[in-house]
């Protein structure tokens, strides 16, 4: 299904706002959107919320053959797939530009920056390894696809554990989580991405565009840092084109954002590790909140309130009290019998 | 790789260049009659061949032209025998899509799609040999391609790469030193104005060292760009000579 194309009237409106450095939803121009983290009943299992954008990812684990060029080493496998339930833009099994570009940019941002040991997925070398398999699937659309794909799959890698194993020889035993405790994956650094929209020629910037924004802007730029003040990946794409000292201010805007967020990442994974040690009940089901009709739960939106009596009263001042119209209908209706 | 150094102490590289040098550039304008408009470059050993057909008429679903403006379609392809090991998916892998987008976006950018609306232009770029600096080689030689074709650009579109080693920034990477798992950043510059069309960069680098890479990368563009500029008086001389009684 072709998605509805956007009107020019809401473009125009977008862009004035973006101008007058006023986003949809109140926002300032560097704020992100509340983020969620929750992690479901089995390990590796993570829900991301950014606002509305909603992704859930999974991590599993099997015994494979290494590659012939990296014997010792475990292999790592990413797949991003955008369900038609996210947008009505999204078709299955249809390869569009997005997908390639998220599914490339999350294996560049975790592959590449060498976040996993994967010298230690080795079981026996040449023979079998473990291949670590994270799939994210967006539940739900509404911009900055990259950075909550990115946040849903470090997380869901932190809290995997994979399976015991001893090798005698060629003989490879892996026990059940019953018999020995999962083990967890040693995660060197946690790369988060941060999304940069730019507009109107790259004078303005916007940190972590909702979907209307993403569909007016220029161009997109993607910063993949750690806390550690590493950047992992930087990615620009749509056409823009950028200077040097705009790629440097974001490169400092991200740090601060990605410290933000993994200190979140870090607080999430403790509460987890915390419910499921005291034997409380943990996972999705859990974590979604009873709305009932009685308790009318709703999220505050934030709105500009400064100047609301001065515009109120301009309005009412401007039009004229025209009480011709009024005159007519009266004798109009005069005429009528009630 | 242990023990493999790639900044030795005296300050050369795995090849014997510098920090800041680039490899040996060659191209050649014009190697195909039948397209509208060809290049073949060389970068070291990275060979890139890039044709550009257009601006002609949409192709295909009428519903992908652009009312005001020509659409860019680019495919990147590697040719089987371009690696080491025997390539077994030339095109339509992942990277490949990748690269051909990248390709697209740098080149909406610098061509002036405005002049030709409801149109299309074509860029095919095949890889014969990769030595590192892909991207790179692909960008020069469509840049070339394009200016062989007619067509008009905001100004040349020069690719780079450039890697990070023990505080030294080194510009133009071959295969070994992209692959030994250090920094590589690839950016696509517009000379004149100093305007980065792509910027992409792999693996950790950290925040402060961003500055000098990329002017490391600039810089190398820039130098590039001139080599760039004297291929085309070259070959506009030769076409000259040849056309002239």
């Amino acid at each position: 299904m072709r998605d509805t194309p956007l009107s020019n009237c809401e473009k125009h409106f977008l862009l004035k706002a973006i101008q007058e450095k006023k986003r949809l939803d109140g926002r300032q121009t560097y704020d992100y959107r509340s983020i969620k983290i929750t992690f479901g009943t089995d390990y590796g299992c993570c829900i991301v919320e950014l606002g509305k954008t909603r992704v859930l990812s999974q991590v599993s684990c099997e015994l494979v053959p290494p590659k012939d060029s990296r014997p010792t080493e475990g292999i790592m496998f990413f797949n991003v797939e955008l369900s038609p339930m996210a947008s009505p833009a999204f078709e299955p099994n249809r390869q569009s530009e997005l997908l390639v570009t998220l599914n490339r940019q999350l294996e560049r941002c975790l592959r590449n920056s060498k976040c996993i040991d994967t010298e230690s997925l080795c079981v026996i070398s040449g023979e079998k390894v473990w291949q670590i398999r994270v799939d994210v699937h967006v539940l739900n659309h509404d911009g900055s696809l990259l950075d909550a794909a990115s946040i849903a799959a470090i997380s869901a890698l932190s809290h995997f554990r994979r399976p015991d194993v001893s090798a005698q020889g060629q003989d490879v035993t892996v026990y059940s989580p019953e018999e020995r405790d999962p083990i967890p994956l040693s995660i060197y650094h946690m790369p988060i991405c941060v999304s940069f929209a730019f507009f109107l020629q790259g004078s303005y910037l916007l940190v972590d565009p909702c979907e209307r924004e993403e569909r007016v802007m220029d161009g997109l730029l993607v910063i993949a840092m750690n806390k550690h003040r590493e950047i992992c990946s930087i990615q620009s794409s749509g056409g823009i084109m950028l200077l040097k000292d705009q790629v440097l201010r974001c490169s400092k805007i991200a740090s601060v954002k990605v410290s933000e967020i993994t200190e979140l990442i870090t607080k999430a994974l403790g509460n987890d590790k915390k419910v499921r040690k005291e034997g409380g009940k943990f996972g999705f089901a859990e974590s979604m909140p009873k709305v009932r009709i009685t308790t009318l739960k709703r999220d505050e939106a934030p709105v500009e309130m400064t100047d609301v009596n001065e515009t109120a009263n301009e309005i009412l001042n401007g039009t004229e009290t025209s009480t011709e119209p009024y005159l007519y209908l009266k004798t109009h209706w005069g005429h009528c019998q009630f | 790789m242990a023990g493999l150094e790639l900044l030795s102490d005296q300050g050369y590289r795995l090849d014997g260049r510098k920090a800041s040098e680039l490899r040996k550039v060659q191209a050649r304008m014009s190697v195909f009659a039948q397209a509208d408009g060809s290049a073949y470059l060389e970068q070291g050993n990275t060979k890139a061949l890039a044709v550009v057909y257009g601006p002609h008429e949409t192709r295909g679903s009428r519903s992908k032209s652009l009312h005001d403006r020509a659409v860019i379609n680019c495919q990147y392809s590697m040719a089987t025998f371009s690696t080491a090991e025997r390539k077994r998916r030339p095109h339509g892998d992942r990277k490949s899509s990748e690269m051909s987008l990248h390709l697209k976006q740098t080149f909406e950018a610098a061509v002036l799609t405005q002049l030709y609306p409801r149109s299309q232009i074509d860029i095919y770029v095949k890889i014969l040999q990769a030595d590192g600096g892909n991207y790179s080689a692909c960008v020069n030689a469509a840049t070339l391609a394009l200016v062989d074709a007619g067509i008009p650009m905001r100004d040349y579109v020069c690719a780079c790469t450039a890697g990070f080693v023990e505080d030294t920034p080194l510009a133009d990477l071959c295969h070994v030193e992209e692959s030994g798992g250090g920094t590589s950043l690839s950016l696509a510059l517009l000379p004149r104005s100093g305007n980065i069309a792509l910027l992409q960069m792999d693996a950790r680098l950290h925040q402060d060292h961003l500055d000098t890479l990329m002017e490391a990368a600039m810089t190398a563009s820039k130098g590039l760009s001139k080599v760039l500029d004297s291929v085309v008086s070259q070959h506009l001389k030769e076409v000259s000579v040849l056309t002239r009684d």
